[in-house]
């Protein structure tokens, strides 16, 4: 037993010393953190206020029909063509022309701008004077602008989950579906991940020849399972510097998007109008962010999550293992390495297939499967899966470990003491059954 | 006896590598495991090293059955050896020295008086792939004795070795048997064998075809034979036969027909020739080992 610990602090630290595991470290939650914050990032600088010059020539508009709360307009009384060669110098982004007839001939609308108007503002400026057009013309038309307003209706729906027992939860099939996602891709990225760092581990003792050293002091299984372990640590260390990480630049980020002038604009109208605050507070991310929080049970994902990270991983890395015992150079192994990995890619396609209906039957199979269970049970999970089924396929997953290992250090105490010849599977099905 | 090994035998799927091979080797010796490429010495070290578990047969190790707890008596220096070429000299000696069961304080004292002995003491902070080739041997060596085992296995120890680390080498490895410690050596370089050895084992083809200690298994072989150097006429009598002349008719080999007749064979001599010089033809083990070899196919 202390010589498995030696094996495995030998293994964590000689890994977590590398450039390459930081680098990963540090990559990784930088990575995750542009992808949301970058797009955000960008929507907010594009959406500083924008100055944009409208002329009139119908004479409906006053300044108070012009209020948008992303465009400043200004009204000018000065012929269009003047307006048109200035109105880029003087710091306005469009200069909008309103013909006569604007209430029959809508179309007529002219935009000028220097460079192409993003889509966004130009349909800010169309709502503006729509909402002016629209109110006059149904004025002309005897319709009172509150019928209009009360028409105006918003259909939403909010999901409830009823359990046996009754209760009842807010759930979120939105929320559920990113989190099941994000589960099942980071357990396909890790089981391959650390799996092949398993293997690339093993092929190098074999080709550097310690290992002949190395077992003559501990028994094979000794050192396969002291490997194991001690990369799965490392695994586990890259998750936990991963979520710190990223939770910390996401602060940083959220900062960065705080200050910005849009929401501090948007801050202002919360303040002056407490039911478009209510209604902003709905509407963004945190709150759909919040309501996956409220809605899952995180102890349960968390503990699944961690349960068929550490099993799934053993699993497959035993595998790993017993190909890189087997073979002298990374190249060679390619071919034998196939025949794991798919077992991994067959189980992340279904996810996405469980992910769209986790009550099926497929679904269900795929959970049970030892091979596949782990990504696809960690995919039904924040939906909600039954007791009795989490039970089994957990059971089943231990199982599978026991069996994998078993015939992995079979194959890992002779394969590591072949040299010179090529092996087929047969041949390793063989040393199955080799004695001592 | 350190090592008692009782027919042993170790089959793999296309062939049988050891047959019943029993051997004891003493303690405190130098032992000579000699064999041609493939005769099942690599076998039989790996059963003693616990590598492999015998079919059939049973060791015993200093009046034990050999178990798990004997690897930390036991030093291997494998022919194929190697070292993890990424980690520092001085975290590899002390990560292979807790693997045979030293603290890691013991172990960090023993490695520094090793490195200080072989004047190494800079090395500790070394990675493994800036060393050269008779660095990392030393930095073996030490790995395979640190822990002051009883038994010390070495397979072609000088296979790669320079003139000047061969032979560092060779006064350790002579320095440990003074301090008690019994060397198995297998090897086939027969210079070594007859300069370090006290006894030899010769495996071929799966059996032990010869042991026993080394003057002895020189008697064995010596052919009663003798080189003479003399002037004169020289021809068979009751005492020997003329082997063979040399060209200049001064020197011959000549074969005793009585294995102690080396009185009468020089009576017989003196009466024919001027005897100059006569001495006793010794087998090498270079001749024994092929002699044997050819024997046994």
């Amino acid at each position: 037993m202390n010589k498995i610990l030696l094996v495995i602090q030998r293994e964590y630290l000689t890994r977590i010393q590398k450039k390459s595991f930081w680098i990963a470290s540090l990559l990784g939650p930088i990575l995750i953190t542009a992808i949301y914050a970058v797009p955000i990032w960008l929507a907010t600088q594009d959406k500083e206020v924008k100055r944009i010059e409208v002329v009139d020539e119908s004479g409906l508009f006053q300044t108070a029909d012009l209020v948008d709360k992303e465009v400043e307009f200004k009204l000018v009384n000065k012929p269009v063509a003047d307006l048109k060669a200035n109105f880029a110098k003087e710091g306005y982004t469009a200069l909008v022309h309103l013909p006569k007839d604007i209430l029959s001939n809508g179309k007529d609308l002219k935009i000028y701008s220097e460079k192409n108007l993003s889509l966004s503002l130009k349909s800010s400026i169309e709502r503006v004077i729509e909402k002016k057009v629209r109110a006059v013309l149904m004025k002309e038309a005897g319709i009172a602008s509150e019928v209009y307003e009360k028409t105006q209706v918003d259909v939403g729906s909010e999901t409830v989950t009823v359990s046996e027992k009754g209760d009842e939860t807010s759930s979120s099939s939105g929320g559920a579906m990113i989190l099941a996602g994000v589960m099942g891709l980071l357990l396909y990225i890790t089981l391959l991940l650390y799996g092949s760092q398993v293997m690339n581990g093993v092929i190098e003792e074999k080709s550097s020849r310690i290992i002949e050293v190395i077992i003559s002091s501990i028994k094979p299984y000794q050192l396969m399972l002291g490997k194991i372990l001690g990369v799965g640590m490392v695994g586990l260390t890259q998750f936990l510097l991963w979520i710190v990480l990223t939770i910390g630049l996401s602060q940083v980020a959220s900062k960065f998007y705080q200050t910005s002038p849009i929401q501090q604009k948007m801050e202002q109208v919360k303040k002056a109008d407490p039911k478009v605050a209510k209604e902003l507070n709905d509407a963004s991310p945190m709150a759909e962010v919040t309501k996956v929080i409220e809605s899952t049970n995180i102890p349960l994902v968390v503990g699944g999550f961690l349960f068929y990270f550490l099993f799934g991983y053993l699993l497959y890395s035993s595998l790993f293992a017993a190909i890189g015992s087997a073979v002298e150079s990374a190249t060679e192994a390619q071919q034998f390495t196939f025949i794991v990995m798919l077992p991994i890619i067959a189980a992340f396609m279904m996810a996405q297939f469980t992910m769209q209906d986790p009550d099926s039957t497929m679904a269900f199979w795929a959970s049970m499967i030892p091979f596949t269970s782990p990504i696809n049970m960690m995919v039904r999970l924040p939906y909600g899966v039954p007791a009795w089924e989490l039970a089994t396929s957990m059971t089943l997953l231990v199982l599978g470990f026991l069996a994998c290992s078993w015939i992995s250090a079979r194959i890992y105490r002779i394969g590591i003491l072949m040299y010179g010849k090529k092996v087929t599977v047969k041949e390793m099905a063989k040393w199955l059954f080799y004695k001592g | 006896m350190i090592l008692s090994i009782q027919n042993v035998v170790k089959r793999y799927a296309e062939h049988t590598a050891l047959a019943g091979v029993s051997l004891e080797i003493p303690k405190g010796q130098i032992f000579g495991l000699l064999g041609p490429n493939g005769a099942g010495k690599t076998s039989l070290i790996r059963i003693i090293n616990q590598i492999t578990a015998p079919d059939e047969g049973q060791v015993i190790f200093d009046g034990e059955l050999l178990q798990p707890k004997h690897v930390e008596l036991i030093g291997y220096l494998p022919e194929e050896r190697g070292l993890y070429k990424k980690m520092k000299v001085g975290e590899q000696l002390m990560y292979l020295a807790q693997l045979k069961g030293l603290s890691r304080t013991e172990a960090q004292n023993r490695l520094k008086d090793w490195f200080i002995r072989l004047d190494i003491k800079d090395w500790w902070n070394k990675p493994v792939d800036d060393l050269s080739k008779g660095m990392q041997q030393k930095t073996q060596f030490i790995a395979t004795v640190v822990h002051e085992p009883k038994l010390l296995i070495l397979d072609e120890p000088f296979s790669g070795f320079d003139p000047i680390n061969a032979n560092m080498l060779k006064e350790e490895i002579l320095g440990l048997k003074e301090r008690g410690t019994t060397i198995l050596f297998s090897t086939h370089r027969m210079e070594s064998v007859e300069e370090l050895c006290d006894s030899i084992a010769l495996i071929n083809h799966s059996q032990v075809v010869l042991t026993g200690e080394k003057e002895e298994v020189r008697n064995r072989y010596k052919k009663d034979e003798y080189a003479i150097k003399f002037s004169g006429a020289l021809s068979d009598t009751a005492a020997f036969q003329v082997v063979s002349v040399d060209d200049s008719g001064n020197s011959a080999i000549i074969k005793l027909t009585q294995a102690d007749g080396t009185n009468k064979a020089i009576a017989a001599l003196i009466k024919q020739v001027d005897l100059l010089e006569f001495k006793e033809l010794i087998p090498s083990f270079n001749d024994i080992f092929i002699q044997v070899v050819e024997e046994t196919k």
